[in-house]
């Protein structure tokens, strides 16, 4: 097993002095991320909800990279990521992004289309 | 085959033994399974997604739709949802000290961990099924157009959300039960709603202060609201009651909400359920002393595994169906 853990995240910014430690500190941080996407969904603050940036409002995009933020965490420190060799690492995470962003591109992309027959299309739907 | 391949190590490679990875087989099957079962839920999220995209003007809005805290009234939108990511969360946390104390081989720490994940899981299982039961259950109703569309009440003066049961009539009708002997057709029914839909329109049109709240979405973000003559004009086209929600109709708006409602949060909580269940397993090997016998507690750190994985599905879940 490996029994060294890298102690630091933020790139070395913050440095723990132990596995445990480091455990609580990463705790606290997703417990921030979550708190902030919480109030951001409760206040829904008007300039984020009025402008957006891709045809998405800049408050879910806000959502979006925070939960890619905790995602790298969850799996970086607690399923112990960051200790893992770098060809473990790529095989695993690399596969599903690009899957799975060809796949939202993809499927994004149709329903837009579809959703633009329903509105243009000479289609009865809301009756 | 001794001498064909080796590796820079000089290790035999075809022999077997090796660990190119640097991780253990099982160690090494658990990532496996997890890239699989996360492209499963992406799939899912990703049709969620297309649905939305296709109907992104009349789709529902969550905040509207979880508003519910048990043991109180009123209307706190996302803070329970928030509660329970918050919970899965911290069982992750007990976890990974689980498995950090199976690599210091504190067979005592582990027992202690484990058990406050197996706890935390099942508290989100719990409010998972609590959750359910309020979505079946509805809670303002709504009539259903021959098309398939929701129409919601609201209060004209408060701007509030009115329930059917603020403002029907009781009319003394009797609800004539469908036969098999009186067609030709014969279906079995569903539930009953507690209003017939000629006690909801004639309650209606007794009570002007009562509008309709259509599925569409305004400029402003939020669903469009008739005025009182749109409103009477529209009532004609409702063809039923419709009180919380099955995977044919449901009051929050587009069908295929409530059913990918089911659908991924039931499988999320499936996975929940198993991680519960893998843990109880592994926790009484610990109190057995089986890992303590066998050297290491490798076991721990793979279930492990699979409860983050468990915990970043939700993650993605509580963005995805709840947040944005």
């Amino acid at each position: 097993m490996a029994h060294e853990h890298k102690l630091e995240i933020f790139r070395g910014l913050l440095k723990f002095k132990s596995n445990t430690q480091k455990i609580w500190g990463v705790l606290i941080f997703l417990s921030i991320v979550t708190a902030i996407e919480v109030v951001l969904g409760i206040y829904k603050p008007a300039f984020l909800v009025e402008n957006s940036f891709l045809d998405m409002k800049l408050l879910n995009w806000i959502f979006i990279v925070l939960t890619l933020v905790k995602a790298y965490y969850i799996t970086w420190d607690f399923m112990h990521m960051r200790d893992e060799k770098s060809s473990l690492r790529r095989a695993v995470v690399w596969t599903p992004i690009f899957l799975v962003s060809y796949l939202i591109f993809i499927l994004l992309f149709e329903a837009t289309y579809v959703f633009d027959v329903f509105r243009d299309g000479f289609l009865a739907w809301d009756f | 085959m001794d001498t064909t391949v080796t590796s820079e190590s000089g290790e035999n490679v075809w022999g077997g033994g090796n660990r190119p990875l640097g991780a253990s087989y099982g160690k090494l099957m658990m990532w496996f399974f997890i890239v699989s079962d996360a492209l499963t839920f992406s799939g899912f999220l990703a049709a969620y997604g297309f649905s939305r995209f296709k109907f992104i003007e009349t789709w529902p809005i969550a905040d509207e739709v979880f508003t519910h805290v048990p043991f109180f009234h009123g209307n706190f939108p996302m803070i329970y949802v928030a509660f329970m990511t918050f919970i899965l969360i911290m069982s992750s946390v007990t976890m990974v000290l689980a498995v950090d104390a199976g690599h210091n081989m504190k067979q005592n720490k582990v027992i202690l961990y484990l058990f406050l994940t197996i706890i935390g899981g099942a508290i989100f299982v719990g409010s998972q099924a609590w959750e359910w039961a309020t979505f079946i259950k509805g809670d303002f109703g709504a009539l259903e157009t021959k098309g398939g569309r929701v129409l919601q009440f609201v209060n004209a003066e408060t701007g509030e959300r009115a329930a059917i049961a603020d403002f029907s009539k009781t009319l003394p009708e009797d609800r004539v039960k469908h036969m098999s002997s009186e067609g030709v057709w014969y279906q079995e029914e569903g539930y009953k709603t507690s209003f017939s839909l000629n006690e909801v329109v004639e309650g209606f049109k007794a009570n002007p202060g009562i509008l309709i709240r259509t599925e569409k979405i305004n400029e402003q973000g939020e669903k469009t609201v008739l005025d009182r003559k749109e409103s009477l004009n529209r009532l004609k086209d409702a063809v039923r009651v419709v009180e919380g929600a099955n995977l044919v109709r449901n009051e929050y708006g587009s069908r295929l909400f409530a059913d990918f409602f089911f659908f991924i949060t039931g499988f999320h909580g499936f996975h929940v359920f198993s991680g519960v269940v893998f843990n109880i397993i592994i926790f009484f090997n610990v109190i057995l002393g089986t890992y303590e016998r066998r050297g290491h507690y490798e076991m721990v750190e793979k279930v492990g595994l699979y409860w983050h994985f468990v915990d970043l599905v939700w993650v993605f879940v509580f963005t995805f169906f709840y947040l944005v």
